[in-house]
């Protein structure tokens, strides 16, 4: 939906998009931040804000597959796009081995960093069914996780990515 | 967060026209965002002074890549995942599928825009001095047509440009006459990623191939990050050892001309006298680099 | 049942699986009906006298709900050790971003807005911001001498070595400021009614100290406040006591409104307001013989609290009792003092004092091994402790301990020896330039001397109706593995399956006080008290006849079942118990300082660029004797994290000050390592056992944070040739120290043009 300048309303606009392949509206004001909208019309808190500024990673979702820090997306460049949160990781295949991975080998800790984690993980197996440690390495150096100081991580991607069914 | 989202207007005209169209009719009301890589963080910190945004995310018309028999034309609305990601950047200009590499992380990757980083001019873009070096042209558009320019002086001084205020870089165009040249490229940050670089470097060199003599620089362009107010071409240390046999001499003489070239300065992130050794040290690098490659200077790509 | 049966296995995380799923509730994911938000208005100057307030125009002010100092019911103060640290400033500010009024509104958008149109006149008064302006006490900040806390440690007669020594070795060392950097900011929701008073919900490691400050700041009594901890998104000290500064802000609001509140720091307000890690400058001078053996020493201490003394005297305190080292020291004086500047107060992180002091201890080995010309393993190595022999509070080292095999066992690990011939020759040209260091070092686990008595810590243990057992302490989980290995402990200790174990949320109306979450104390302390309750437990089954002396779980649960539907749900209660013979002095702050000590050795390799002057972790190994390993994967991501930090602190995280305000306050330039810039952290471990730790366990949580300082800059002296003592020690650090060594001839320095 595009919005003509000069229209009398109260400056918020309706928008379509598809939230953990669920279709949703929603009557926002443009620049709210994906993020605010996930987590508070959406009732999605598993996205997280660490910083508000792209560097954490913790507010990291999937749109339109592609990895994005959603605490920069104005919600209005998010109409008509497919969004995944870690809520709708389930039915998207690498995910369930990522989270069992990250549960064994110890890539969580405190968690707030977690999803935003699993999430760029999952984005790198994607595009790399066997990442090696230098890949991974650049693939979630836009997540900051102040527990674990990556070790664990490091071993729960490529142990995960070992039980994909390329290995 | 804050701003409060209700004191600003965003709206997403759909097409190129009309996005151009608006800004004509309203020049300088709305601020153009595309990824919000650099606008969205502004925001965050209640810091963003204009109030009308244009999305210029996601529009087809901006985010293709043409290659030409002569050059490559990219759109000014490609992210810097679609440059690394693109076979014939990767191959015909390395220094900037490098630069796009190190911009951020991933997730800022997949949404900063070339447009974006050249428009928003911080001197510490990680793009532009490549650039400059490969001898980029820019191909502005508005309602009143379209002009094309050479990107080196595209930046009139700290956070200023060429750019008037009905608008918009369409495309970045790219000559492909280096692929036989030497690329060498570095960034220095805090960090080995998700950085603001300290400085960074983009340089291209040829060697003269007369096989009798020892090799002298033919052609050399360095343009430099993050030591001045604007990304910097190092005209005058280029002029200097144009044409010389690269020896110990050349390099301090490249490095003592270089320092005079530049104009850093100390802030928040490092200071000037760092960054004046550092670039010195890169040149030397690159230099030394070129020289050691000298009979691999026709192999396309090469890059340090 | 063999004692391995779950202690010692990695069993799942707890809480993981809600992690994982991002179904974790932390406090910013929780909204309760009718919610206000809420801000906080604070200083713009480091010290000064308000004059007057302005509410500015363009602001629908009788939207808001505003509370200044006046509102306080009870005492404006955060109750804590010394009680000096208002709630909000009321005449006086002391440092930059102290609190002066709180704003709440629903809409949380518009308060920043709001907080931005108060303008406040302040009469500037001088302010001070290092340790050498408060020492020079030109201006009295604090008390008659802006002097928090001082110690004092004598032993032996130091007066004595100097004549003797054939060597006197001089340094001082300095360490900077850290954040924290949990990635969850500050965040606290509270709700008031008049008839159950206050309910906290939030982000803490220490329920019942937000509890007490409640108590005081809103004047009601121990029933009428109630704190929840929330899931906590990474804390390391810095969830220790700010949270109850927080608290009462929300709770402040809540009852002027009459409606709950949530306040959520963003980060640059967390990043500067909020507490960090205390600076410190350390200056030994020490009196060898002429094998390098110490014959004793002299240790000068000093901490840079900010502006009020919170926890500066215990962090002093464990500075103090570390600053020796896992040396033999036969005399020894050392005088620690912390002083005020007018900075936001510095607080509790990860190693509290332990690892500034341990950077000098540690540099200064290897000084003094440079200066007598022997090597840096070898001054170790004839200065350890041995069993038998007595720490610088004389404190006798009952345990085996062998700090030479331990160092023995390191060198192999790194392959030290071959790689520092390699080095030397490696140096001789190329632009990187590699070294090795060393940092050998102990942590002693839980309160220092008499602090576990006075804590007297209680936890309970519950029989539940479904034949399970909870754990109740106020021991909080951030990720450390809390509730996973009390978990564990208990399940051992009562033959039980782990999922048969869970460990309540704390909520002071339900949990006793087991004490704070710190001090690396909540395994070996609360979890041996915590294997106590449960033989309660056990014992009341068995004596109401219906479990006998062996039995299987599914026979424990029936028993639990039976009895909870006859005598209702049942708890088994414990409280701390002081081990015999640990006697602490705190007159003469001598004596067993600590039940127990960790050992360690770390060897960092190092390579500086002398392209960027960078310096960068190749390698590290982080070996320690830890009593017992519960939990390996738990245990190893507490090393590896705090190793992180500790690179983080010494070669990356620099708080940039101007008049007390930290300049720095965003992601993108306080500079914490990425994935991409840590090198391969080599985690080992050694098991003594420790007959005061549950299931022989000490305390590790901060241990990994002592080493890793010392251990990357002796390296990078060793690359380089010159000598580094100050931390954060950056590219630009290096560059200067380089180029302050003459320059080679016909190569003028460069400065860059004319700015």
């Amino acid at each position: 939906m595009t919005q003509s300048p000069g229209k009398k309303n109260d400056g918020k606009c309706e928008l379509s998009l598809e939230v953990n392949g669920e279709p949703k509206m929603v009557r926002v004001y443009p620049m709210e931040r994906l993020l605010d909208v996930l987590r508070h019309e959406f009732n999605l808190t598993g996205t997280k804000e660490g910083c508000g500024e792209g560097e954490c990673g913790s507010c990291s979702v999937l749109m339109d597959g592609a990895l994005v820090n959603s605490c920069l997306v104005p919600v209005l460049q998010a109409e008509g796009a497919a969004i995944l949160t870690i809520e709708g990781l389930a039915a998207h295949e690498p995910s369930c081995r990522m989270q069992q991975a990250f549960l064994e080998c110890g890539g969580a800790q405190c968690g707030i960093c977690t999803p935003g984690m699993i999430l760029a993980a999952v984005h790198l197996l994607d595009k790399r069914a066997q990442p090696t440690l230098e890949d991974i390495r650049e693939g979630l150096s836009g997540n900051l996780c102040r527990c674990t100081g990556y070790m664990q991580i490091f071993e729960a991607v490529l142990e995960a990515a070992r039980r994909g069914p390329s290995a | 967060m804050r701003s409060d989202p209700s004191d600003y207007e965003l709206v997403a005209p759909g097409s190129l026209h009309a996005a151009v169209c608006l800004l004509a009719a309203e020049p300088g009301a709305w601020l153009p965002i595309a990824g919000g890589t650099d606008v969205m963080v502004q925001y965050a910190a209640g810091k963003l002074t204009a109030r009308k945004l244009l999305s210029i995310w996601n529009l087809p018309e901006l985010r293709q890549i043409d290659i030409l028999p002569d050059e490559i034309r990219i759109g000014a609305g490609c992210t810097y995942t679609d440059l690394r990601e693109h076979e014939f950047v990767r191959r015909d200009l390395p220094l900037l599928a490098s630069a796009a590499q190190w911009t951020g992380g991933i997730a800022n990757q997949n949404r900063g825009t070339i447009g974006g980083n050249i428009v928003n001019a911080s001197p510490a873009a990680d793009s532009l001095p490549a650039l400059l070096v490969y001898d980029a042209e820019l191909v502005l558009i508005s309602a009143r047509g379209e002009r094309r320019l050479p990107y080196f002086g595209f930046h009139t001084g700290y956070k200023r440009t060429q750019l008037l205020p009905d608008e918009l870089i369409r495309s970045v165009c790219l000559p492909r006459r280096f692929s036989t040249y030497v690329s060498y490229a570095r960034k220095v940050g805090a960090r080995n990623a998700q950085a603001i670089s300290k400085v960074c470097i983009a340089a291209l060199g040829l060697l003269s191939s007369d096989a009798a003599d020892t090799p002298r620089i033919e052609d050399v362009r360095i343009a430099l990050g993050s030591v001045a107010p604007i990304p910097l071409r190092l005209i005058e240390t280029e002029k200097t050892i144009q044409g010389k046999i690269i020896d110990r001499g050349l390099l301090t003489l490249a490095k003592q001309i270089a320092d005079r070239e530049i104009r850093p300065i100390d802030d928040i992130r490092s200071t000037a006298r760092y960054r004046a050794a550092v670039a010195g040290n890169l040149i030397v690098e690159f230099l030394e680099r070129l020289r050691a490659t000298g009979e691999q200077a026709r192999e396309p790509g090469a890059i340090a | 049942m063999a004692n391995d049966r779950i202690i010692g296995k990695p069993v799942p995380r707890k809480e993981g699986r809600e992690k994982v799923t991002g179904q974790a509730q932390y406090v910013d994911d929780m909204v309760l009906p009718n919610m206000l938000h809420g801000a906080t208005v604070r200083s713009q100057v480091p010290r000064g006298k308000i004059k007057k307030i302005t509410f500015g125009p363009g602001i629908a002010w009788d939207e808001f709900v505003i509370v200044s100092a006046k509102d306080i019911p009870g005492a404006n103060c955060i109750a804590l050790i010394v009680d000096d640290q208002p709630c909000l400033a009321s005449e006086f500010v002391n440092h930059p971003e102290e609190p002066i009024l709180l704003l709440a509104h629903p809409d949380r958008h518009v308060l920043p807005k709001a907080v931005a149109a108060v303008s406040i006149e302040y009469e500037a008064l001088p302010a001070i911001f290092t340790i050498d302006e408060s020492e020079q006490r030109s201006e009295i900040i604090w008390g008659s001498d802006n002097t928090f806390k001082t110690y004092l440690v004598e032993k032996g007669n130091v007066d004595l070595v100097w004549d003797q020594a054939a060597f006197i070795v001089d340094g001082e060392y300095c360490t900077g400021a850290q954040e924290q950097l949990y990635i969850e900011n500050n965040g606290m929701i509270a709700a008031f009614d008049p008839a159950h008073g206050i309910t906290v919900w939030g982000s803490l490691q220490c329920p019942y100290y937000v509890h007490k400050a409640l108590m005081k700041l809103c004047d009601l009594s121990e029933g009428k406040v109630r704190v929840v901890q929330m899931e906590t998104g990474g804390a390391f000290g810095g969830k220790e006591e700010y949270p109850s500064m927080i608290a009462g802000h929300a709770a402040l609001l809540a009852m002027k409104s009459g409606r709950p509140v949530k306040i959520i720091y963003d980060r640059m307000e967390d990043m500067v307001a909020t507490t960090k890690r205390h600076p410190s400058r350390t200056r030994h001078r020490t009196a060898l013989d002429k094998d390098g053996k110490i014959l004793g020493g002299e240790i000068d201490f000093t901490i840079d609290g900010g502006a009020y003394a919170t926890l500066s005297s215990v962090v002093l305190s464990r500075g103090t009792i570390h600053a020796g080292g896992p040396y033999y020291w036969p005399s020894i004086r050392i005088r620690a003092k912390a002083v005020a500047t007018n900075a936001p107060p510095h607080g509790a992180f990860r190693g509290f004092g332990a690892p500034q002091s341990l950077f000098a201890m540690e540099r200064h080995m290897d000084r003094i091994a440079q200066t007598i010309g022997v090597s840096p393993v070898e001054i170790r190595r004839r200065n350890f402790l041995k069993t038998g022999q007595t720490t610088t509070t004389d404190q006798t080292v009952h345990e085996p301990i062998d700090l030479d095999t331990l160092l023995d066992r390191a060198l192999e690990l790194s392959d030290y020896a071959a790689k520092r011939k390699r080095f030397v020759a490696q140096n001789e040209t190329g632009t990187q330039k590699k070294g090795m260091g060393v940092a050998t070092f102990l942590h002693g686990a839980g309160f220092t001397g008499s602090g576990e008595r006075y804590l007297s810590s209680l936890v309970a243990v519950e029989g539940c109706a479904e034949g399970t057992v909870r754990v109740l302490v106020s021991s909080t989980e951030f990720g450390q593995g809390t509730k996973t290995v009390l978990s564990q402990i208990v399940a051992e200790t009562l033959g039980l399956r782990y999922e048969d174990v869970a460990v309540a949320q704390p909520d002071t109306v339900e949990v006793p006080n087991s004490g704070p979450t710190v001090a690396s104390r909540t395994v070996m302390v609360v979890g041996k008290i915590v294997q106590s309750a449960a033989q309660g437990i056990k014992q009341t089954l068995q004596a109401a006849g219906l479990l006998g002396d062996s039995y299987s779980p599914e026979e424990f649960r029936t028993a639990c079942r039976n009895y909870v539907a006859t005598h209702g749900a049942f708890r088994s209660l414990a409280r701390y118990e002081a081990p015999a013979g640990v006697f602490w002095d705190d007159a003469k702050y001598r004596g067993e300082a600590y039940a127990a000590f960790a050992w360690a050795v770390y060897i960092a390799e190092v390579s500086v660029d002398l392209t960027t002057y960078g310096v960068t972790v190749d390698e590290f190994v982080a070996l320690q004797e830890v009593g017992k390993v519960l939990h390996p994967i738990l245990a190893e991501g507490q090393i590896t994290g705090g190793v992180a930090q500790a690179i983080g602190m010494t070669l990356y995280e620099k708080v940039i000050w101007q008049n007390g305000r930290m300049q720095n306050g965003q992601l993108t330039n306080y500079i914490m390592p990425t994935s991409a810039d840590l090198p391969p952290i080599r985690v080992f471990f050694e098991e003594l056992g420790n007959v005061h730790g549950a299931f022989g366990a000490k305390g590790i949580g901060e241990l990994p944070m002592d080493g890793p300082a010392p251990a990357i800059v002796n390296a990078a002296v060793d690359a380089l040739g010159i000598p580094f003592d100050s931390i954060p020690l950056l590219a630009e650090d290096v560059f200067e120290a380089l180029t302050a060594q003459a320059s080679p001839p016909g190569e003028p320095q460069l400065t860059g043009g004319r700015r």
